[in-house]
């Protein structure tokens, strides 16, 4: 790869953002079903100037969920996008997310098919003091690292981190796995089942800049490369528990509480127990700490996670031209007749 | 043997700001709990307001089951039989943990003289971490629920509050508890705050001072429902004296430890107290100022009652703050203010608690008002 030559990369021609995955996140929710929609009519009104334009997709995932402002109903949807689940033989009385997961696979995929969507911005909210986060599953997707860059320029007052999660595409298991290229827009502090007003003025925010990127990209401009700051997970925390009930014993310190991508050293505080022990991390690395009392993650055995940080440097990127795009499908037509 | 307290004949309502007592602000850890986290700084502040609309009242000296003046001091039955209840809704997590650690040991609610009872109020919605099951446990004490016959053609919750009823009343008999702590955690900034249902309790006045002189310079308001269309039919109205006791911010289904923590202190100075007051400490005259609930506000909705607009960011966490005729109320999601429209400085609070958008409720105005207990002592 020559240094100096930006990466071409298909123009992204439709993109998805999706909101309501969990039913009680309501931020997204709201940025969809309302906001994005106006912004959608209001495009589709423009002038056809010959130009392509971008076409958007807004999707509420979960209706169900978000009608009972609930996580989900069954199960989580957004654990069922594994090409095994998406794939597989239902059975008798499938859980309504298994067969709404299948339904957005045909709506926006098929996952690893050439026909699914080129980009999945799915819109989450945490209870952790995160900041905007995008969780990705690959740390050299270019579009998603760069479409990160582009956010923290234009928002420089939000904390915002690039969290990788270091599992291989294969195992990918949510929905904005689907699409060709995808990231989850995660933001928090935000109780579950309502909606701040600086919450949602951020993630209104990320993902106009968002839209605005894309634009751009996909007529032609060009993004230099640069350096973004990864978290790539480790491993996850469970709370200390009764070995009877099952019931937590243990609260998250205080002087852990609310501080998302601090780093944890051995023996730093890490829980207070109910009875005012303080109990302590006994790791041998320091790791970053994050997702740090998500309360969803109860039922998952997640106390908080741990990460570890690396820069990662990358190269400049630019969209295909037309012709470069018909190049490459003579290309791949004349390989297959091979 | 002297005559009972003269009564302030009418209901005074300032509403041009003048100066008076504060809030109680400080530090401490108790106070502490208001410290929400933003997404633009390390921990938020809260500042307490400093103007004040404010109406002082004294309760004519009316008696409740129980009670005896003798001069002016009221004699009230010594509180024998105390619950406290947790998971009444089930994912507010700091009253679920605290009585799953009492009901385990109870050593740190022993108290000389005194029945404590420890009580998880809705375990099916505990044990899903979600309000309710079927309906609002909170809301379903009312008198045609608790005579009503029947079985299972009745809503889980409604069977479960006859069930309370039963084992810690039944509501309005000398049978019942003496007193009963419902434990919930709120989304709003609310810091501590104590829920009281009547002016007239004096008992319950006299807890809820001595608490707050007991935590002082940290922090513990008193919220007065006795508004007639907005009171309702709560869990603990089925004992003698009913405290609710509310901590946030805490999201729904987060335990944190200094919410934890500050319920768990709160607790303590009023089981304290219980036991002093039946050991026959006499606890002299005292004012407590009060928030007294006065109007619902619900969010503004479109036809098809769809919410079209958020707490305003500068409304939001701001609990027990003045809110000021003409002051930011709500932001609509295309950025638009709407302002509040009442004639009066009023102090909103439950700013935004995730419960109530399905109870039409954005916040509540309350008004402050300065009420006086009479000294009391047991019988």
């Amino acid at each position: 790869m020559d240094v100096d030559e930006p990466v071409c990369l298909p123009r992204l021609s439709r993109i998805a953002v999706c909101g309501g995955t969990h039913g009680n996140e309501l931020p997204g929710v709201y940025l969809v079903r309302d906001v994005l929609k106006l912004q959608r009519r209001a495009s589709e009104g423009e002038e056809d100037d010959g130009e392509e334009h971008t076409s958007m997709l807004t999707v509420l995932s979960n209706p169900r969920a978000v009608q009972q402002c609930r996580r989900y109903t069954d199960t989580d949807l957004n654990r069922c996008f594994t090409l095994a689940t998406l794939n597989g033989p239902t059975s008798d009385s499938p859980p309504y997310e298994v067969l709404r997961a299948q339904e957005l696979n045909t709506m926006l995929g098929p996952k690893g098919g050439p026909g699914a969507v080129d980009l999945v911005c799915d819109l989450h909210s945490t209870t952790a003091n995160m900041g905007l986060c995008f969780i990705a599953y690959s740390d050299c997707d270019w579009i998603c690292l760069h479409i990160f860059k582009h956010l923290q320029r234009r928002m420089p007052d939000t904390p915002m981190r690039f969290i990788h999660l270091g599992i291989s595409g294969k195992e990918s298991y949510s929905l904005d796995s689907v699409g060709k290229h995808g990231f989850a827009m995660e933001i928090g502090p935000q109780p579950h089942g309502g909606v701040r007003s600086d919450i949602y003025a951020v993630m209104s925010a990320g993902v106009r800049h968002m839209l605005d990127w894309v634009g751009l990209f996909n007529s032609g401009a060009v993004f230099e490369g640069g350096w973004v700051d990864v978290f790539t997970l480790v491993k996850n925390i469970d709370y200390p528990r009764d070995s009877k009930t099952h019931n937590i014993t243990a609260a998250i310190h205080s002087h852990l509480q609310d501080r998302d991508f601090c780093l944890l050293r051995p023996h730093d505080p890490l829980f207070q127990t109910f009875t005012g022990e303080t109990l302590r991390y006994e790791g041998g690395e320091p790791l970053y700490a994050l997702f740090i009392n998500e309360c969803s993650y109860y039922e998952k055995g997640i106390a908080l996670s741990l990460a570890r940080k690396r820069r990662l440097a990358i190269p400049a990127i630019r969209a295909q031209t037309e012709e470069e795009e018909q190049a490459d499908e003579r290309a791949l037509t004349s390989e297959e007749e091979e | 043997m002297g005559e009972p307290r003269s009564q302030v004949s009418s209901l005074l309502s300032v509403c041009d700001s003048t100066t008076t007592s504060q809030p109680d602000g400080g530090g401490g850890d108790v106070k502490d709990v208001k410290t929400q986290p933003h997404l633009n700084s390390e921990a938020g502040n809260f500042s307490t307001g400093a103007s004040a609309a404010f109406s002082v009242s004294t309760p004519p000296p009316s008696t409740l089951p129980g009670m005896s003046f003798h001069g002016s001091t009221a004699r009230l039955s010594e509180a024998r039989r105390v619950a406290i209840f947790g998971g009444t809704h089930g994912n507010e997590m700091s009253g679920v943990a605290l009585v799953n650690l009492w009901i385990k040991n109870s050593d740190d609610i022993q108290r000389r003289g005194v029945d404590i009872k420890p009580f998880i109020a809705n375990p099916k919605a505990v044990e899903k971490c979600v309000r309710y099951v079927e309906t609002d446990l909170n809301r379903a004490f009312t008198p045609e629920n608790l005579s009503a016959s029947g079985g299972d053609e009745f809503p889980y919750e409604v069977r479960r509050a006859q069930e309370i009823n039963r084992m810690f009343g039944p509501k309005g008999s000398p049978e019942a508890y003496d007193v009963i702590f419902d434990l919930h955690n709120t989304t709003s900034n609310m810091g501590c705050t104590l829920i009281l249902e009547s002016s007239k309790d004096h008992f319950n006045l006299q807890m809820m001072n001595y608490i707050k002189k007991a935590i002082s310079p940290a922090s513990c308001l008193v919220l007065l429902n006795e508004h007639p269309l907005l009171k309702y039919s709560t869990c603990r109205s089925v004992a003698k004296h009913a405290v609710g006791l509310e901590v946030g911010p805490q999201p729904q289904g987060v335990l944190r430890s200094n919410i934890f923590e500050a319920m768990r202190v709160i607790l303590k100075h009023a089981l304290d107290f219980i036991e002093l007051f039946n050991e026959g400490m006499e606890f002299p005259p005292c004012t407590v100022e009060v928030f007294r609930v006065n109007e619902r506000i619900d969010y503004p909705r479109d036809a098809n009652r769809n919410i079209i607009a958020m707490v305003h960011p500068n409304l939001q966490d701001c609990d027990w703050e003045p809110l000021n005729p003409g002051d930011p109320m709500f932001q609509t999601f295309d950025g638009k203010t709407i302002p509040y429209q009442g004639s009066c400085t009023v102090y909103p609070t439950f700013i935004n608690e995730a419960a109530y958008y399905e109870k039409q409720q954005a916040f509540v105005t309350t008004r402050r008002e300065t009420l006086a207990a009479s000294s009391i002592r047991k019988a």
